[in-house]
């Protein structure tokens, strides 16, 4: 079975093995240059790791966009205590199926990132958070660690160097908010899936109150490569302050929505009308999310010359987050979109700061309301104001998350909002 | 200790190392608003209305866990934290049911007081409040979810100091409420009617006290809980000279922040009625009530007339030190004996409280057994505090009886005795055949000091006024001692332990004054004397 929709464009270092089955054996990822990375790493030692994946420059491909040599190296030098790598793959951001396809199609791609990531931390034990939807991939994982243990590349002994790594996976129970690291972390440990306070961070108490580094799996699933190939050999591709390669999510109103793992920096318009095969139907753009729901909303016009890549996006006005782009069409009801999104937001709250759990349902309720048409003009003002209150001012970012939606939707689709109070006109709803 | 000094709103403190930004500022008076953080209990910083602005921080920061830094410039009141304040009492707001009318936190409510000082006048929503309605947490609480802040204090307080979680919070996001794991929610935890006191707001409420009264109409008593020897520092709460309720005084050598439910729930009996209310004497049927002049002045008479014959006493482990020491000092005056006994209840076991284990809700079921051994009594008696009278029932000199109820004892008791002085609450078929029956005042009704079981003095205050003519035990008893010894009566309780710590070693050098609002502790020997 081929992977769908695969495109010139792409430049696949994580997606090679995307749509074969056999890349999912050990002997089958072996031959696509597998177990590599690790091997080298083994040779090399545990800061010489921490150097080359510094030197490729890569960063965390959860949203926050942090630099993952840098993550590694604040970890103790010395492990006095366990330390603990957890693997998030919890993926959930409205948009993003990347990391799905990583862990169905490649499992030893991340099994290997896992080893590469607690070799470099001087962790002997990693924990894998899987999502609970994703029913599938945690079958593929499981089976292939199974093999992996089988084969002396995971446990008390990997790859005969004498280093102890476990991998345990833990499936979570489908929260959106145990994808926030303190949160998972919670979730872990059994308690609520609740974010903590920072400080103290991961690196100094973690899980298990144990100093632990927490790193998206398409972040550790690029590290074998980057220790297989050097540093230097990463920054072919992409640009000076976002190096490498990236898994596109596209989805939306395009022909040929999917994954595509294409060089950082790669034109946002090129994404659209050549990899993805332009809108569907031939209808005009009128929006984009380009980084998953919890980023700004971009204008059509604001997409035209943006580069997607950490700097790109954020001089356009939003934020790279997880490369997830939702693109909609001219008969994208922008309001309606935005109140399921604040639905969504509302209901993944965990509840512990008042201005999350209170703002966030508060808000949904006023935009059901504009969309029932029984809004006002003064109810922009309130939702911009309560949105205001939501931003920096908790624990962890989900309510930032729908503050900027709201705030830029309401700054950009303004005529949007007042067609529906003014008129009950719902503009370009299909 | 290692300080730092940093400048909140201006003013420049030094505090130790490791103090928070909140604590800091509560010492110069500034009280930062807060919900989730309680002194006794971890912080989660999740109610997010104590932010304040740290120069040089990118965004507010919490002060409940911001800890204070050397060269820090904090302000509690800037443009931004009053900003953020009143957005986030505004969010309080959006669910909560407005119902302050009916509702027992009402004056007291940390929600009411934080938006009247620095809230909105006028809330934005207009949408319909979530409900969910009234929820019996089993023991004596209460729970009113809609009015919940979700600080989430009460399920901190049952996992980290009652270490019995049986609170937890349930979904998430606005739809978060507190609920109980089982059945039985808080039924049978020894410790859970704290919850009730940690709310900052009207969710959690005691049945007990439910729509029993206004906050702003009870008066607040310094007193010392009297249900066992632990001591536990507590307020009275009164109202129409009736205790409404006893609540926790925080002393970190004693109680902390808590008191267990045992204590908390056994005050009914300071407004029982049937008490001893005016002072009466004679014998059988010929008793006859009176006034204190002539009822003093004839036992004066009859003591000066029976001077030298042997006297035995009876004290309480519920009496004042000063009441015991006054009794001691008559019996010395009439005829020479300084020692007495007491009986007392004491239960099968103590109750430790887990995550605060200086409070004990201790096996001696009184609160001055220690004072009154520290004194020289001698307990007699069962565990329920009968039996062991046998001599006393059939002395033949002078019994003077303080306190004990005698209820275990048969309308012959006292019968031999030359003199029989009773002195008590109430009315019993042995209290009765005394020759005189002096109704004295309860610890709500009088000034005194109790020694607890870690030999800790502490003094309680009068929180109501005496019923009938009951009067003070310390002060009639002192009446007399001093009538007889030719000296004067003593003009006040302070007074009495003055004249007591000056006779009795272990107490010297201490005096009300000295023991304050939280008491001191004695010297280990001199505790345990």
């Amino acid at each position: 079975m081929a992977y769908p929709y695969l495109h010139e464009s792409e430049t696949r270092v994580l997606s090679e093995g995307f749509g074969s089955p056999e890349a999912r054996t050990v002997a089958g990822w072996r031959a696509l240059g597998g177990y590599q990375g690790i091997a080298r790493a083994l040779e090399i030692g545990r800061e010489a790791t921490i150097e080359e994946v510094k030197a490729s420059g890569l960063r965390g491909r959860g949203g926050a966009g942090f630099p993952t040599g840098l993550k590694w190296s604040f970890m103790p030098k010395e492990a006095r205590r366990p330390h603990y790598l957890l693997c998030n793959a919890d993926e959930s951001e409205p948009g993003t199926f990347k990391d799905r396809e990583i862990i169905r199609w490649t499992p030893h791609q991340l099994i290997e990132g896992c080893l590469v990531g607690s070799y470099a931390i001087g962790a002997s034990h990693c924990y894998i958070y899987l999502r609970g939807e994703f029913f599938e991939s945690t079958q593929v994982l499981a089976r292939a660690l199974e093999e992996a243990y089988g084969e002396g590349l995971v446990g008390s002994d990997v790859m005969g160097s004498g280093v102890e790594i476990d991998i345990t996976l833990h499936v979570g129970a489908g929260a959106y908010i145990c994808g926030e690291e303190t949160g998972l972390m919670s979730s872990l440990e059994g308690r609520r899936g609740e974010p903590r306070i920072k400080p103290p961070f991961p690196a100094a108490v973690g899980a298990f109150g144990m100093p632990s580094t927490i790193n998206n799996v398409e972040t550790l699933a690029a590290t074998p490569h980057i220790l297989r190939h050097g540093g230097e050999w990463y920054r072919q591709w992409g640009t000076e302050k976002s190096p490498g390669t990236k898994l596109f999510c596209v989805s939306g109103h395009v022909r040929r929505p999917g994954n595509y793992e294409l060089p950082l920096g790669f034109p946002m318009m090129e994404l659209i009308e050549d990899v993805c095969g332009g809108l569907s139907g031939g209808r005009a753009l009128k929006a984009v999310i380009p980084g998953g729901s919890s980023v700004p909303i971009m204008s059509a016009e604001e997409c035209m010359e943006c580069d997607l890549c950490y700097e790109g996006v954020e001089a356009a006005g939003s934020m790279l987050g997880c490369a997830s782009v939702i693109v909609m069409d001219e008969t994208t009801d922008i309001v309606k979109q935005v109140r399921r999104m604040a639905y969504f937001y509302a209901h993944e709250s965990c509840g512990q700061c008042t201005p999350c759990r209170e703002g966030t349902a508060w808000a949904t309720r006023i935009l059901q309301r504009i969309e029932d048409g029984r809004g006002t003009e003064d109810d922009l003002e309130t939702l911009v104001e309560i949105s205001e209150q939501m931003t920096g001012t908790t624990i962890c970012v989900l309510s930032d998350s729908l503050a900027m939606p709201i705030i830029s939707s309401i700054e950009k689709f303004r005529d949007d909002y007042l067609a529906l109070i003014r008129t009950g006109e719902r503009l370009g709803a299909a | 200790m290692r300080t730092v000094t940093l400048t909140i709103d201006s003013a420049e403190v030094t505090v130790p190392k490791g103090t928070s930004l909140l604590q800091a500022a509560e010492g110069l008076g500034i009280e930062v608003p807060h919900y989730c953080y309680h002194p006794g209990l971890t912080a989660p910083a999740q109610c997010r209305i104590c932010l304040v602005e740290v120069e040089g921080a990118p965004k507010l920061q919490p002060s409940c866990v911001t800890m204070a830094e050397d060269g820090q410039v904090v302000r509690t009141d800037s443009d931004a934290a009053l900003r953020m304040r009143k957005g986030v009492l505004e969010f309080y707001l959006v669910n909560h049911p407005l119902d302050c009318p009916i509702c027992d936190m009402s004056g007291e409510c940390m929600l009411q007081d934080y938006v009247f000082d620095e809230g909105r006048e006028k809330g934005r929503s207009r949408e319909p409040k979530r409900v969910f309605g009234r929820d019996d947490f089993g023991g004596d609480v209460l729970y009113y979810g809609d009015r919940c802040v979700m600080c989430t204090r009460c399920v901190r307080f049952m996992d980290e100091v009652a270490r019995d979680s049986r609170l937890t919070v349930v979904e998430r996001g606005s739809r978060a409420v507190i609920d109980t794991f089982f059945e039985e929610g808080l039924e049978g935890s020894p410790f859970a009617g704290n919850v009730v006191d940690i709310c900052p707001v009207g969710a959690l409420v005691s049945k007990d006290f439910l729509h029993k009264a206004r906050a702003w109409d009870l008066d607040h008593t310094p007193s010392v809980c009297t249900s066992c020897s632990q001591g536990c520092n507590i307020e009275l709460h009164t109202r129409d000279n009736l205790v409404q309720r006893l609540k926790p005084r925080a002393n970190h050598e004693v109680n902390g922040h808590w008191m267990c439910d045992y204590g908390r729930a056994n005050y009914e009996w300071y407004n029982r009625a049937g008490r001893l209310e005016e002072p009466s004497s004679g014998r059988g049927g010929k008793r006859r009530g009176g006034d204190w002049k002539s009822a003093l002045e004839h036992l004066f008479v009859r003591l000066v007339e029976l001077a030298g014959t042997e006297v035995r006493v009876v004290g309480s482990p519920s009496a004042s030190v000063e009441a015991l020491g006054a009794l001691l000092a008559l019996a010395e005056a009439a005829g020479g004996a300084a020692s007495g006994v007491f009986r007392s209840r004491r239960a099968e076991s103590e109750d430790p409280m887990p995550g605060f284990p200086l409070l004990v809700r201790r096996r001696d079921l009184a609160a001055n057994v220690d004072g009154a051994r520290l004194l020289g009594f001698e307990r007699v008696g069962d565990d329920e505090a009968a039996g062991g009278l046998e001599e006393v029932a059939a002395h033949d000199g002078i019994v003077v009886v303080l306190g004990d109820e005698l209820a275990d004892q048969s309308a012959d008791f006292g019968g031999e005795a030359a003199l029989y002085v009773y002195m008590g609450h109430f009315d019993s078929p042995a209290a009765g055949n005394a020759d005189f029956v002096l109704p004295i005042t309860t610890a709500a009704e009088e000034e005194g000091t109790f020694v607890n079981a870690q030999g800790r003095v502490q003094r309680y205050w009068q929180g109501l006024q005496p019923l009938g003519a009951a009067r003070p035990a310390w002060l009639v008893l002192g009446a007399l001692a001093g009538a007889l010894m030719g000296g004067g009566t003593p003009a006040s309780a302070a007074k009495a332990f003055a004249a007591l710590a000056a006779a009795h070693a272990p107490l010297e050098g201490l005096s009300h004054e000295a023991l304050g609002e939280l008491g001191v502790a004695l010297a280990a020997e001199a505790a345990h004397g």
